[in-house]
This record gives structure tokens, C-alpha cells and sequence, in this order.
């Protein structure tokens, strides 16, 4: 969903570029009272791990590539607003690449890391409880982070959809340009699911501590045992 | 260094060199159809909008290093150096915003 330069006119991005640096500016703030000598090191980690898997378009429909966005997971992984940073992290590397146009970071920034991070953990602060009860070990955590990821990708899409209906450059019918975003989209948060549940029920298996998202299912479990 | 100080070392050295072989090895091997927004641009004609990448000229852009022909070893190596630079990065400003509140008089 990188979006490149003249896609979205300027006042839409110029708008997004500033509900990017306030995001930013509240995942600064509540981050730095996060972020301790384990998890600071961590999202290093994410934000590495984010841009190597971003780097791994799969097939979603004929002619039709996805990759992954990662908000969701990294929010789990080390909480939402060290996690939308980590998204950030990645996209202002991409940069060097030539992925993502300058002019449209706001604009990714907004749907791929505060979009993502905050609605996939919202949906996944919902989803643990229920998932918890109902599945072994920590099984409940990395399916719930999967489904959230994958739901947070057509959400992505949807907001896209809004800055292209309030500053799209081409005049195209929106709900045509709706409809293909959200229908495509869905299918790559089946891809993006996958590979969270994956990512965190392989972190949870070897350092579940390590997992922001999973506190209150492990550290429990370890005073009990202490 | 304590005991879990090694094993976190431990555990970031094994992500990270997760992260190197996916990004270094596997990313030769993508998918190269359009992404889902790539897609939806050509399919509903506004792919035509897109402007030119200001760091087009970029020693890595597109994911490839200049000068490297082969594709899969310069996607390769892009892929590490991208690895390398967001994790040098990653772990600077995550150390900065740290530092911002073990600090409160610092300036923000």
C-alpha cells in the first residue's frame, strides 16, 4: 500500500503529513514511558524484521502481489505506539529504496503505521480474551494477533480509499476505486494474518516475556510459578 | 553482562539474522506482480497520476544497488543494507526516546 508521488494532491497530503507528526508525536511521549532495557532493543529488532518481510510480495490473485504491513504485528510485539514508530522506522528507509513517494509520507505513514498499529491492537485487545479462554497455552495470543493484522489491512485500505475520494488527482467514480482497494485488500490481510500468526506464535514459543501484547497472559503465569 | 543480557544479545542476534536471510536470500524469490494498491491503480486508471520518485537516481532504488547486475544478488545485497540501516536507525531512536524521559529536564 506504499502510495508514490501524484496519487493524492497536496492539500490531502499536506493534511496526513500533519496527523503523521502529531501520531508520531503521541507514540514519542507514550513510548518513552514503555519502553524498557528489553523492549527498546526489540523494536530495533521489529522495525528490521518489518522492512526484510516487507521486501516479500506474495501472490494474493492473478497478477495481483501483497506484502505485508506489520503495523499490527509490531504492535503486539512491542506495544502500539513503539509499534507505529517501528512502521515509520521502515518507511523512511524505504525512501533510499524509491518506495513511497516523499510527498505521500504522511500519507503511509497515517494508513501503514498509526492506522494499522492502533485499530490491529485495538482489534486484538478485543479478540485475546475470547481467543485465550478458548485455545491452549499461548495459542490464543498469535491467532488473535493474526486475525486483528489481517483485519487492520483492509481498514488500511479503507482510509486510503478516504484520501483518494478527498484528494485524488484522477476523477474516477470513488466507489469503483473503494470496492477494488477493500476487495483486494482483503485478501492480502489473509497473507499479512499468516505471517503474524506465525511471527508470534514463533517469538512466543522461545520469549514470550519478550511479547507486549502477551503480559498479561505470561507475567501471571510466571509469579504463580515463582 | 548478566545472564539476561546474553540471551536478550542472543535472541536479537537470531532475529536479526532471520531478517537478514529473508531479506538477503529469500526476497529474490517475491512475487514481482504489482501490489494491491499498484493493481488497483492500473486497473482503475489512475496508475497514469504517479509521479517520478525523487530518490529514483538513489544508489538502491528499487530495491537493487547500482552497479550490481545480477538480480537476485542485488536485490540481495539492498535487502541487507535496508536490514542493517533500519535497525541502526531503529535502535537510535528507540535509545533517544528513552533517553528523553530518564532525562525529563532534557529538551524533548
Amino acid at each position: 500500500v506504499h502510495i508514490p508521488d501524484g496519487f493524492i494532491d497536496g492539500p490531502v497530503s499536506v493534511t496526513a503529513g500533519a496527523v503523521a507528526v502529531v501520531g508520531l508525536a503521541y507514540c514519542a511521549k507514550r513510548a518513552s514511558a514503555e519502553l524498557d532495557d528489553r523492549l527498546a532493543p526489540m523494536a530495533g529488532l521489529v522495525a528490521a524484521f518489518l522492512f526484510a518481510v516487507q521486501m516479500l510480495n506474495f501472490p494474493v490473485a492473478m497478477g495481483t502481489s501483497g506484502h505485508l504491513l506489520g503495523g499490527a504485528l509490531a504492535a503486539i510485539l512491542v506495544g502500539p505506539a513503539a509499534g507505529a514508530m517501528c512502521v515509520t522506522v521502515v518507511l523512511l528507509v524505504q525512501a533510499l529504496f524509491a518506495d513511497g513517494g516523499l510527498t505521500a509520507l504522511g500519507l503511509n505513514i497515517t494508513n501503514m503505521a498509526l492506522v494499522t498499529a492502533f485499530t490491529g491492537y485495538a482489534l486484538f485487545l478485543v479478540l485475546r480474551p475470547v481467543l485465550t479462554r478458548a485455545l491452549p497455552g499461548q495459542q490464543g495470543v498469535a491467532v488473535a494477533g493474526g486475525i486483528a493484522a489481517g483485519i487492520s489491512v483492509p481498514v488500511a485500505a479503507l482510509v486510503f480509499s478516504l484520501e483518494f475520494a478527498l484528494g485524488g488527482v484522477a476523477d474516477l467514480p470513488v466507489h469503483s476505486v473503494v470496492w477494488a482497494m477493500v476487495g483486494t485488500h482483503v485478501l492480502v490481510g489473509i497473507g499479512e494474518g499468516v505471517i503474524t500468526y506465525l511471527t508470534l506464535s514463533t517469538v512466543l514459543r522461545t520469549r514470550p516475556d519478550l511479547v507486549y501484547g502477551a503480559r498479561t497472559t505470561v507475567v501471571p503465569r510466571e509469579a504463580v510459578a515463582a | 553482562v548478566s545472564r539476561a543480557r546474553k540471551q536478550l544479545i542472543a535472541f536479537l542476534a537470531a532475529g536479526l539474522l532471520v531478517a537478514c536471510v529473508l531479506a538477503g536470500l529469500v526476497s529474490g524469490f517475491a512475487d514481482s506482480d504489482p501490489d494491491g494498491l499498484n493493481k488497483v491503480a492500473i486497473d482503475q486508471g489512475f496508475a497514469d497520476t504517479e509521479k517520478p520518485h525523487d530518490l529514483a537516481d538513489s544508489p538502491l532504488a528499487g530495491y537493487a544497488v547500482k552497479g550490481v547486475d545480477n538480480e537476485r544478488l542485488s536485490t540481495g545485497l539492498a535487502g541487507l543494507a535496508g536490514v542493517g540501516i533500519t535497525f541502526v536507525v531503529g535502535l537510535g531512536i528507540f535509545a533517544t526516546v528513552r533517553l528523553v524521559r530518564r532525562n525529563p529536564e532534557a529538551p524533548a
